[in-house]
């Protein structure tokens, strides 16, 4: 348990010009854990570019919001949405971990008035193949699978999209990291505050009880021994109950009689009272005796600090309370006055009458700590600068079957297929596409999401990682012809106090701020996950980046070829790709067994100029399919391209030794089919970029072609059979024979 | 033509097929709150799917003692239709109102997959406007969509030309591959895909909208 250091603890004092009560202390440990005052990462995070004149909300509320247009009823529309991390208690306790990681960030989403219509996740684990891991690390995946699937399919909300990764840093701190995205009127935005004095502030849904106590403080230390015996700190999730919270929620919202209103999550009571008081600039006075409790005896400590789940912290205007609880009983739920706004400005805590805490409001959310942490340091690296011999390949269809058969590169089917994808019918374009796409049945227009990390590349340079992470989301959104403008950042690290963690954590934040600024996709809120270690190893700096992008609603690219005799194209060229560069590819890893020098290197005006040629592409309907070039370089975007069953015949230019030239991970490549590869020439051509004629679509077959030997020719039925087992294959290993003699 | 989406705590589908109705096929679409014992003025009845009542017991077994379901089973007994679509199908077998059982699926995961489907009989106010043997793709979403059966009513559903619908790709471990059954008077069908979700072109296929419109055309006939 991270508790308030020395100094925090006189800062305490002199707040209150005295010794804390236990209760008090006990509020300040979590509301100053890192998790919930972002303390060591504050100072940097302003570096992140946060507006646009779509922005509505940025970081700050508990989702951040952009306007996407009218509808049809003339009213102006918007978008909620935020990523959030539940790292800590998904290795604890997989299936309930990912659960409540998935309720705690639809309840950001439904609280400030917006309807959850997506939610995605980046997933990260140590490999499944792993010799002394791996059956504790595919038992956290099944348990993280069938907890997004349990809470999220009950919801009603469709998990469209998201990634899972596979490396050895992830073996003792999986990540877990959870978007979701909600829709509502410009003019039915909520937020957390406790205006009007004497208002009262009233509970509603689940009772509290004593888990997940200090869940937020767990979430701000590193993992021991001892974290294994930390269950009673992971909560119990009922995605029934959020559900009618928010049927409820919205419902009552819509009566006019609610001020503000704000989930309790992280830090339970303490964070909601505080937070919607600091925000308002008031004070909050509660009555412990009135709180709804499922367990008897609960000390006041013990109540402020329950995480428990699907509870939320209302104000309603005076006089108007039975409107509120009306709703609320239709919905089966508890709705309970606890309080009343005051307007002294303190959190004021009784129990039974007897005042147990009384804290400035404003100090106590927003007065925390803040560390410029040194970061002298050079950021850790896992990996050498120097480039080895990358000796021929003896076989370079065998290393193409090898990459689609890896962890990372595989199909996802067996993991999204057992998410409801498709409830709420919006989906257009679901899991396993470049980017998932849900329409706004209101307005016509669709939103288009992507999810992406890359911790390899982040480790090898965390500013270029991060900088090509972001050009790597944009271009997803390009594929399928949105226009990116917003993103949410999760950023899990490992120990900030540790110089070159805290180097990573500064140069990934700058990379990510120059790119966002630059492809003007402001970031509107996140989280920050630090302490992502056990016994003293960090993960790799693993910032995770979802963006959102919009486009018309139209029938979706995606990424098979469909017809036969389409001239195959390459958007942005082949790339160049020196040595240093290809260290840190997925060929480097599955083939080679190595990871040296650098990231691909990325020229983002070019990336910029190539993402502009594809969305006018595909808008201009010239693209019958396309697919971003990303891990696993031209010849696994190739090969998934014929995922439908279509093949190709293409060939690649000379210049470049065939393992590079197949397997590089350079950015700003698109590849697509169209019948009129004239016009797309034009297009990027308009655009300043090359546009490579690699071939034609073809029957059955994948054959890829350099100075005519044929470096890959293989049935696509082969291609896709290894791609789409391969993670059940690994989650489900044929144990290894025992050497009779 | 009025038709009547009954919402229970946990339904996650009755917007679905209210859109359905209301947008795709342009009739009058409402919603009825469980705890009503009146239907209104509906001219038919769908049960849609989620999660009724959290299903934390078995899908459907509090459903059916819901103050609406007394109501339901008296529009049946009437002729009315009533549709159940997912859990509505796991409502009405817990209900009576439809014979079997849904189990957990064959490999004991949620599966959400496009399935296709051979419609068995055209001889049904939800199947009247395909053709027998025609095949329709739209997407399954479930944990517990295992239709089960002892062989007599197996082989009696077979003889009385109740199994309306047969999976081509069985996602679920369906016995003889049944994925949506009718009651003896035929005016009661529940089945596990989602034919809500298969109305509207951009999300790939229509082949929803034979069921949603066999039952619109149906209703138009009887009043006719």
């Amino acid at each position: 348990m991270s508790a308030l250091t020395p100094e925090e603890l006189e800062k305490v004092r002199s707040l209150l010009h005295r010794e804390p009560t236990q209760t008090e202390e006990g509020i300040f440990t979590v509301m100053w854990s890192e998790h919930c005052s972002y303390k060591s990462s504050r100072l940097h995070l302003k570096k992140l570019p946060t507006r646009s004149d779509r922005v509505l909300v940025g970081p700050g509320e508990n989702a951040g919001i952009i306007e996407i247009g009218a509808g049809a009823d003339g009213k102006t529309y918007a978008i909620a949405f935020k990523i959030e991390s539940h790292n800590h208690p998904s290795f604890i306790e997989p299936f309930q971990g990912a659960a409540t990681g998935v309720g705690g960030i639809l309840r950001d989403i439904f609280t400030m008035g917006a309807r959850p219509i997506a939610v995605l996740d980046a997933l990260r684990f140590g490999p499944l193949d792993d010799p002394r891991h791996g059956d504790r690390n595919r038992r956290i995946l099944e348990g993280v699978v069938s907890g997004i699937a349990h809470y999220g399919n009950c919801f009603g909300v469709p998990t469209v999209g998201g990634e899972c990764v596979f490396e050895p840093c992830y073996n003792g701190n999986p990540l877990v990291n959870v978007f979701a995205l909600g829709v509502f009127r410009k003019d039915e935005i909520f937020f957390g505050r406790a205006s009007g004095i004497g208002n009262p502030v009233i509970y509603v849904g689940a009772k509290t009880g004593r888990d997940g106590i200090h869940g937020a403080s767990m979430a701000s230390a590193e993992f021991s021994e001892e974290s294994k015996q930390k269950r009673p700190n992971v909560q119990v999730g009922d995605p029934f109950m959020e559900k009618l919270l928010l049927e409820a929620c919205l419902e009552a919202m819509h009566t006019g009689a609610i001020v503000g209103i704000q989930d309790m999550g992280a830090a339970g009571l303490t964070c909601s009272t505080c937070e919607m008081g600091s925000r308002a600039g008031t004070g909050i006075e509660i009555e412990l005796a009135l709180v709804p409790q499922r367990e008897t005896g609960m000390t006041p400590y013990e109540i402020m600090l329950s995480e428990s789940q699907e509870r939320m912290l209302l104000v309603a205007e005076s006089g108007r309370e039975e409107e509120v609880f009306s709703v609320f009983r239709k919905w089966g739920l508890d709705a309970v006055t606890i309080g009343r706004v005051t307007g002294d400005g303190m959190l004021r805590v009784k129990n039974h009458g007897v005042v147990v805490a009384e804290i400035p409001n404003r100090e106590l959310a927003d007065e925390a700590p803040v560390y410029d942490r040194p970061h002298n340091a050079k950021p850790y690296r896992p990996a050498p600068m120097e480039v080895p011999e990358i000796p021929a390949s003896r076989d370079l269809n065998a290393d193409l079957l090898a990459l689609l058969g890896s962890g990372d590169l595989c199909s996802k089917r067996w993991i999204w297929q057992q998410y409801d994808y498709t409830v709420r019918t919006n989906t257009v374009a679901g899991p396993g596409g470049d980017a998932a796409v849900i329409r706004i049945k209101e307005t016509g227009t669709s939103i288009a999401m992507s999810l992406d990390g890359n911790g390899r590349y982040c480790a090898l340079d965390p500013r270029e990682g991060a900088k090509l992470l972001v050009a790597e989301g944009c271009r997803n959104l390009s594929a399928v012809g949105a226009t990116p403008v917003a993103a949410t950042n999760n950023l899990n690290f490992g120990n900030p106090e540790r110089p070159e963690i805290m180097a990573q954590l500064v140069e990934a934040i700058e990379g990510m701020a120059e790119a966002c600024k630059f492809f003007e996709t402001p970031i509107t809120g996140g989280n920050v996950s630090l302490y992502n270690e056990t016994l003293g190893e960090a993960i790799w700096p693993t910032p995770v980046l979802g963006i959102v992008g919009l486009m018309k609603t139209a029938p979706p690219v995606t990424i098979p070829f469909k017809e036969e005799g389409r001239a195959v194209l390459l958007l942005g060229g082949l790339g160049s790709a020196g040595p240093v560069h290809f260290g840190g590819t997925q060929y480097a890893k599955v083939v080679l067994k190595k990871m040296w020098g650098l990231p691909p290197a990325l020229d983002m005006d070019y990336e910029k100029r190539v993402q502009a040629a594809i969305r006018e592409v595909v808008n201009a309907g010239l693209a019958e399919s396309s697919h971003d070039v990303g891990e696993g370089g031209l010849a696994v975007a190739l090969a998934e391209s014929c995922s439908g069953g279509m093949g190709a015949h293409v060939s690649l230019p000379g210049g470049l030794r065939p393992e590079l030239a197949l397997f590089h991970e350079g950015p700003s490549r698109v590849l697509v089919s169209t019948a009129q590869p004239a016009a797309v020439e034009k297009i990027a051509c308009d655009h300043g970029i090359d546009c490579l004629p690699l071939g034609v679509t073809m029957k059955t077959r994948l054959r890829i072609d350099h100075h005519r030997d044929a470096l890959v020719d293989s049935p696509v039925d082969r291609l896709r059979e290894v791609w789409e087992n391969a993670l059940e294959n690994l989650l489900s290993p044929v144990p290894a024979l025992t050497n009779h003699v | 033509m009025r038709i009547g989406v009954v919402v229970f705590p946990g339904s996650n589908c009755d917007h679905d097929e209210w859109y359905a109705f209301s947008h795709n096929l342009g009739q009058q679409a409402e919603f009825i709150w469980h705890d009503s014992s009146s239907l209104g003025n509906v001219d038919a009845v769908i049960l849609p799917g989620g999660f009724s009542y959290g299903d934390y017991l078995r899908c459907g077994a509090i459903a059916k003692f819901s103050p609406v379901m007394s109501a339901v089973r008296k529009f049946a007994s009437d002729g009315g239709l009533v549709l159940g679509i997912c859990n509505g199908f796991q409502i009405l077998a817990e209900s009576g109102l439809l014979p079997g059982a849904l189990l957990r699926n064959r490999d004991l995961k949620f599966v959400c997959r496009d399935v296709t489907l051979r419609v068995e009989t055209a001889n049904s106010p939800f199947t009247s406007a395909a053709r027998p043997g025609q095949l329709l793709r739209m997407p399954v979403a479930h944990g517990e969509g295992c239709y089960f059966g002892d062989d007599r009513l197996l082989d009696a559903l077979e003889a009385e030309d109740r199994i309306a619908l047969r999976y081509v790709d069985n996602p679920n471990g369906s016995l003889r591959n049944i994925a949506g059954v009718l009651s003896e008077k035929r005016n009661v069908m529940g089945m596990m895909p989602h034919p809500e979700r298969a109305a509207d072109a951009l999300l790939g296929s229509v082949d929803g909208r034979v069921i949603l419109e066999s039952m619109v055309r149906s209703l138009v006939a009887v009043a006719a």
